[in-house]
């Protein structure tokens, strides 16, 4: 047999019929639902009387409108995003998925929550009518996002019409430097392919430096693929995925954990198997780093300066021009003598214990800077919990930032926690697009560390100044 | 579906590289739990200013491609968010075609769920198509999904793939869900098997 890929392996154990030109249908084994992708596609289910085909595996949580103040314990006040919150709820109970309302202590993002609650396992197919999906791909999932007709599409099927995608390798050889994170890795790859590097491909993630990663460092790179333009992104599962999923509600327990080792440890690339592309950089070179611009391609070390326009080629030079323009920066200005108005710690991306442990670290004992906003939203309510169990909230709280309930919040602002025009933001989550976080919110990514030291000295800051 | 043969109109050109689903439509109108009536909001944030007032040097502002079904845009185009309402909004404007050098992987998908047609073109025919959309609303593309064929308002032919699946189902207005569970039993052949193979699924 020839040599292959993780992707192959995972690919080849879930398609259930193949025609003639290569179009698969691909067997879903978890689809993750939220409340703003999901409607037109239930009611699409309705109106041609349809069934959930396999509910047992459809798990729905609310998570992008919800407000993150305690309030919302008494409801949502914005009528749509209530209406929008409400439907979710009817349609898990009309067609019996398995649902974490918004106030059950294990709501939150739902890529945070799926993992949490052990029904993201390796060697699976994820969807998600979400790009974050790609999440999952840290325990060696095959895991995307999909528009709402295809979430209608696996709602009716348990299947997606597929083709398959080319392979790419991303290696980080070596270790990385004390600062350096999981986010910095990420954000560095998308600065080497640019955000349409990955179109068309699955990446797998491997190397020493992503070996060494915990679980929640390996989400972080894997989120942020799509950001590259990939399907997916994959870390193929070891002892650290197995230690993680270990005992998760929905983990396999007893023989079946037995049997399911047996096939999670025949994960991981042949060798000799054929990648379409490969792209490698040394762990010790990659600095922590910031966004400048409006992709997440514009991203350069903490000690650069801002680029110039003329330094970019093609269609390029005006988007940074105009990036430049939208950010209120001037080329050559230091990227850390950039003053911000808020920090936002949390998302997806960086809304997991371990991202609340590095802030902390850097917090602890300091107080953020006078007339800054500064605010963490936990990923999910389990996490906030262990966070003040470890005594992170009391940390963050003393220093200045607001203790928020969980949610995707300013990640993408749907919900009240948005920036005004001009306001300036150092925030973890993954996008810095115009208007992302508010309209006409300027939005630099970078770790929780990063953003911790940010908020201690009101602009962008190397963290390695303050260990 | 309606089915989807060969557009002729007017085609706007966007030349702006990275143009993500947030700029498509802020998110702001993703709290809607229908699929129409969207295209009022397309490109909300650079076709409006704060006040509400339409931006008047916005491309499908100018009274000449006010009507435009085919975009000819730049780069990347429907980078990030998986948010189907791009493609609703796109289609609820008129526009049912749109031409790039490359673009998103979901978005591209979403696309072809929704009856319009995206196109990549290599770059050189990219630079002839979006000088015939600078031309206005006396230029009109046709765009003949049949015959895989772009025609200029010149009379240039530019060829261009597509996935024969997927040319089918558009030609078709074919439903996918449709299609899909006339496969069923090959469905609940392998979930017979996978739940042997890997019970704990």
């Amino acid at each position: 047999m020839s040599p292959k890929t993780l992707y192959d392996k995972i690919w080849d154990a879930h398609v259930a019929h193949e025609a003639d030109d290569g179009t698969c249908l691909l067997y879903i084994d978890r689809h993750l639902v939220h409340e703003v992708t999901s409607p037109q596609a239930f009611e699409g289910l309705r109106m041609a009387g349809r069934k959930v085909r396999a509910p047992e595996k459809t798990i729905a949580v609310p998570d992008h409108n919800v407000p993150t103040t305690p309030d919302r314990v008494n409801g949502i006040e914005n009528p749509e995003s209530r209406i929008q919150v409400e439907a979710l709820d009817k349609n898990a109970k009309d067609f019996g998925i398995h649902y974490y309302p918004v106030n059950d202590v294990r709501q939150g993002i739902v890529h945070i929550v799926g993992p949490e609650q052990g029904w993201t396992l390796p060697g699976m197919t994820v969807v998600c009518g979400d790009s974050h999906t790609a999440t999952h791909g840290a325990f060696g999932a095959l895991a995307h996002g999909i528009g709402t007709s295809e979430v209608e599409h696996v709602l009716a099927t348990q299947t997606l019409i597929q083709k398959k995608s080319k392979n790419m390798k991303v290696e980080i050889t070596g270790k990385l430097q004390p600062g350096v994170t999981a986010k910095d890795i990420t954000l560095a790859v998308i600065g080497e392919t640019g955000t349409a590097g990955g179109t068309g491909y699955v990446i797998e993630y491997c190397g020493e430096a992503i070996r060494n990663l915990s679980m929640e460092g390996r989400m972080t790179v894997c989120n942020m693929a799509i950001e590259g333009g990939a399907r997916a992104g994959l870390i193929a599962p070891d002892e650290t995925t197995y230690e993680y999923v270990k005992g998760r509600p929905h983990a396999p327990k007893g023989a079946q954990w037995e049997a399911a080792m047996d096939w999670w440890k025949t994960l991981y690339t042949d060798e000799d198997a054929h990648f379409d592309k490969v792209i490698t950089l040394r762990g010790e070179d990659i600095a922590p780093v910031v966004t400048w611009g409006t992709s997440p391609e514009d991203v350069l070390p903490i000690t650069a300066t801002v680029p110039r326009p003329e330094d970019f080629e093609g269609g390029k030079v005006d988007a940074a021009r105009r990036s430049i323009e939208y950010m209120g920066l001037e080329a050559g200005q230091k990227l850390s003598d950039v003053e911000i108005d808020t920090v936002f710690i949390g998302s997806c991306t960086n809304g997991r214990i371990e991202d609340l442990r590095a802030a902390a670290e850097i917090l602890k004992g300091k107080k953020i800077k006078d007339g800054l906003r500064a605010m963490v939203v936990p990923g999910s309510g389990l996490v906030r919990a262990q966070a003040e169990e470890e005594g992170l909230a009391d940390i963050f709280k003393e220093a200045g930032f607001e203790w928020r309930l969980a949610g995707c919040s300013m990640c993408l602002a749907m919900n009240p926690d948005q920036l005004q025009p001009g306001e300036r933001c150092a925030a973890t989550s993954n996008r810095n697009f115009e208007g992302r976080q508010g309209r006409g919110g300027r939005t630099h990514l970078l770790s929780p560390a990063m953003a911790a030291a940010a908020a201690i000295t009101g602009r962008l800051t190397d963290v390695r100044e303050l260990m | 579906m309606e089915k989807f043969d060969k557009v002729h109109g007017v085609a706007a050109p966007m030349p702006l590289i990275n143009i993500d689903t947030d700029m498509i439509i802020p998110k702001v109108h993703l709290k809607t739990i229908k699929r129409s009536g969207l295209g009022v909001v397309l490109f909300d944030e650079m076709r409006y200013h704060d006040d509400g007032q339409e931006n008047e040097e916005f491309i499908l502002n100018k009274p000449a491609y006010r009507e435009a079904e085919i975009l000819v845009a730049g780069d990347n185009f429907g980078c990030g968010s998986s948010r189907e309402h791009a493609p609703w909004a796109i289609k609820d404007f008129g526009i049912k075609v749109v031409i790039s050098t490359s673009f998103a992987d979901i978005f591209f998908n979403n696309c072809f769920k929704n009856g319009i047609l995206p196109i990549v073109v290599e770059e050189e025919h990219h630079a002839i198509l979006m000088e015939d959309a600078h031309k206005g609303e006396n230029a009109r593309m046709t765009v003949h999904l049949e015959d895989q064929q772009i025609t200029t308002s010149d009379g240039v032919v530019i060829e261009f793939d597509v996935d024969p699946h997927r040319k089918h189902c558009l030609l078709n207005g074919l439903d996918d869900i449709g299609l899909t569970m006339e496969k069923d039993h090959h469905i609940d052949k392998f979930e017979d098997h996978a739940s042997q193979a890997r019970p704990w699924v």
